[in-house]
């Protein structure tokens, strides 16, 4: 409601300080100002960085020359970098999907009326709030060749003679460690999708019940339309989250064995700073940008505001 | 369309009972309205009803068959909730088609009905609309329309007004007490604004704390209530209540208030002379009375509404209301003399609250 009100306005006069006080323009820049030289120093410069190494000969203690494109050139016809952009690829996409399956499960399961039930949803966060490197120590001992539980259980069970090597051997060491980044990962989809489905209207499944919808059918036509746009939000968080791991591998395999689980992270870093090699690093960090994109643009589709979503009051 | 019967049903959560054992009888094609203030139960019977909430003890048949055990889905049931729970990812149409597309019903059937109730309901220009780009009327019509669509033996309100404005609430309920003369499908509407329950029932069941206090078409509870809850729920402005003594002399019956101030009554009251007793009137039912006769009374607030004037006086230390259909202008602080009309003064039990009789 706009109520003009005519009043002679004293020609007092105002100084710089107010003026500059009532300039909307003026202090919207200022107020961001913080933000955005914190983003210019801790983001901008390290990619900007990172994007100019890659395109150098830099090595450690040697200042390097632009070479163009001749670092992704070599990268090209390098079989090991090949390697990690597969492993990095299946890492994602097994990890990715078996947590939203089992996050989605956990959550749903989190969701009805069970006893204990803030006890349990406080177990469920316990792999999110332990160091990812003492997790990492943990199951690098359950995988053990010579002390890990899983052989010395399975041993005992007389299913096994002898103890399985479970980091020594390419394929089974690349199923342990995605098994690791599950068991961290779980938590972070489960409790975002259980905040979710808290948000869906027990009416809706009472009015769903009345028109004779079967619990798998309440699920598909009320339970995961309704939960789709926080799926997108984390699930494009924990592909990203997965892409880039890095301390998991390194703690547990160092990418080993046979280069079997290295990652593009793990692999960047290997060449970058032990390996000497900074500019090659960069050259494979840079080379993960295209899929983060990827991932990101994905969000971005997935995030936008359904059709349902849009329009008119509540 | 179908009888609902409910015989001695019960409802406990946990060791709280909520419901004491409540008998109905639902007549096929009638519109009953389950009416009481919040927390006596009456959303708990239509959620047991409609198979949302299990019945503790005693029986719900609907059509004569018992469907205590019965899931929701096969009571043929229909039901409209008070937040209208329409699925926000489906447009009108969707909403509307949501039960037969799970029952498996071919799509020019359901075509056919979901265009059907929505031309009953004037929803046709809104069918690819999705529930956030409707108003609130809109909205509360779509959630009837989905309950219409699947042709059911009972429709169940639960307070489906309650989140409308005032104005629209009225034009909702005229809407539906016309589609329940048009379709004639059992309903069961439950409410806790009793105007909704005068204007649209044809039997009312006044309920509170769990049990019922009485049933029967408006105008029954409104003339012959049985008990002081029925008496001071039903009708508004309320009816007023002053508690004395019972006294019979010469043929005369009156009330005495503590303060000695002679209530009249009818001749033919019941009552035994001393008993304790609460004296109740209807504010409409009060005139002026010609010079010393009648009650006094002392004006606190006047009220003119246009059509009626409401006075608010105390009547021997009592606050009452007194509607006139003529204009009048009382000063606060004024006292004046009320004639209540004989025939329609009800006295009550004042130990059990019951109507005398």
């Amino acid at each position: 409601m706009s109520v003009s009100v005519s009043t002679v306005r004293t020609p007092a006069r105002t100084s710089r300080f107010e003026r500059i006080n009532d300039n909307r323009a003026f202090l919207s820049w200022l107020f961001m100002l913080p933000a955005a030289l914190l983003l210019l120093v801790f983001l901008t410069y390290p990619l900007g960085l990172g994007v100019w190494l890659g395109m150098t000969d830099t090595k450690i203690g040697r200042a390097g020359e632009f070479v163009g494109f001749e670092n992704y050139i070599s990268l090209f016809r390098d079989g090991v970098f090949w390697l990690s952009v597969f492993n990095t690829m299946l890492y994602t996409v097994v990890a990715s999907v078996v947590k939203f399956a089992l996050g989605l499960w956990l959550a749903l399961l989190l969701n009805k009326h069970i006893p204990f039930k803030a006890f349990i949803r406080a177990i469920v966060l316990l792999p999110f709030i332990v160091p990812t490197v003492l997790s990492a120590i943990a199951f690098w001992w359950i995988y053990d060749s010579q002390f890990g539980i899983i052989s010395w259980t399975l041993q005992r069970m007389g299913l096994i003679d002898r103890y399985i090597d479970f980091l020594g051997e390419p394929n089974l060491a690349r199923a342990s460690v995605i098994i690791a980044n599950i068991w961290r990962g779980i938590p972070f989809v489960a409790i975002s999708l259980l905040a979710g489905l808290q948000t869906i209207p027990q009416s809706l499944y009472e009015a769903a019940t009345i028109d004779g919808g079967s619990p798998w059918q309440q699920f598909r036509h009320i339970t995961l339309p309704l939960l789709s746009p926080i799926i997108a939000v984390v699930m494009t968080f924990s592909v990203l989250f997965t892409f880039t791991d890095f301390q998991l591998i390194y703690v547990l395999t160092r990418g080993g064995p046979l280069n079997a689980t290295h990652l593009m992270a793990t692999l960047s870093f290997q060449r970058a700073i032990p390996g000497g090699q900074l500019a090659e690093g960069a050259a494979i960090a840079n080379a993960m940008i295209p899929f983060l994109l990827a991932a990101i643009l994905f969000s971005y589709f997935g995030l936008q505001r359904r059709r349902w979503q849009q329009g008119g009051r509540d | 369309m179908a009888t609902v019967d409910i015989r001695r049903v019960k409802k406990a959560f946990g060791e709280t009972e909520v419901i004491h054992g409540v008998d109905i009888d639902i007549g096929d094609g009638e519109f009953v309205v389950l009416v009481g203030p919040s927390g006596c139960g009456k959303s708990t019977l239509l959620r047991m009803i409609a198979g949302l909430e299990q019945i503790t003890e005693g029986e719900i048949a609907i059509g004569g068959r018992v469907v205590n055990t019965l899931p929701p889905k096969e009571r043929d049931i229909a039901m409209v909730f008070q937040n209208y729970a329409l699925y926000p990812h489906m447009t009108v149409r969707e909403n509307m088609a949501f039960s037969l597309k799970l029952r498996g019903a071919d799509r020019t059937e359901i075509d056919r009905r979901v265009t059907e109730a929505a031309e009953i309901l004037g929803l046709v220009p809104y069918l690819d609309r999705y529930p956030r780009q409707l108003s609130g009327g809109q909205r509360q019509r779509v959630a009837m329309g989905r309950a219409i669509v699947r042709n059911p033996q009972v429709f169940l309100f639960d307070e489906p007004l309650s989140n409308l404005d005032a104005k629209l609430r009225v034009q909702m309920r005229t809407e539906i007490k016309a589609l329940h003369q048009r379709l004639t499908t059992t309903s069961i509407y439950v409410t806790h604004d009793q105007v909704e329950a005068m204007t649209m029932a044809d039997r009312i069941v006044v309920m509170h704390d769990g049990v019922v206090e009485q049933i029967g078409t408006p105008l029954e509870l409104y003339d012959s209530p049985a008990n002081l809850f029925v008496a001071g729920f039903i009708g508004s402005p309320a009816m007023n209540f002053i508690s004395g003594r019972l006294r019979r002399m010469n043929g005369a019956v009156w009330v005495e208030a503590p303060d000695g101030t002679r209530l009249p009554a009818g001749p033919n009251a019941p009552g035994a002379d001393g008993q304790e007793v609460i004296y109740g009137f209807r504010p409409e039912h009060m005139t002026l009375a010609n010079g010393a006769d009648g009650i006094a009374a002392r004006v606190s607030v006047v009220e003119p509404t246009g059509a009626d004037t409401y006075v608010y006086a105390e009547i021997a230390g009592t606050q009452a209301c007194a509607i006139f259909s003529e204009r009048h202008a009382f000063a606060p602080g004024e006292t004046i003399r009320l004639q209540p009309d004989l025939a329609v003064v009800h006295l009550f039990d004042a130990s059990t609250g019951r109507v005398l009789d």
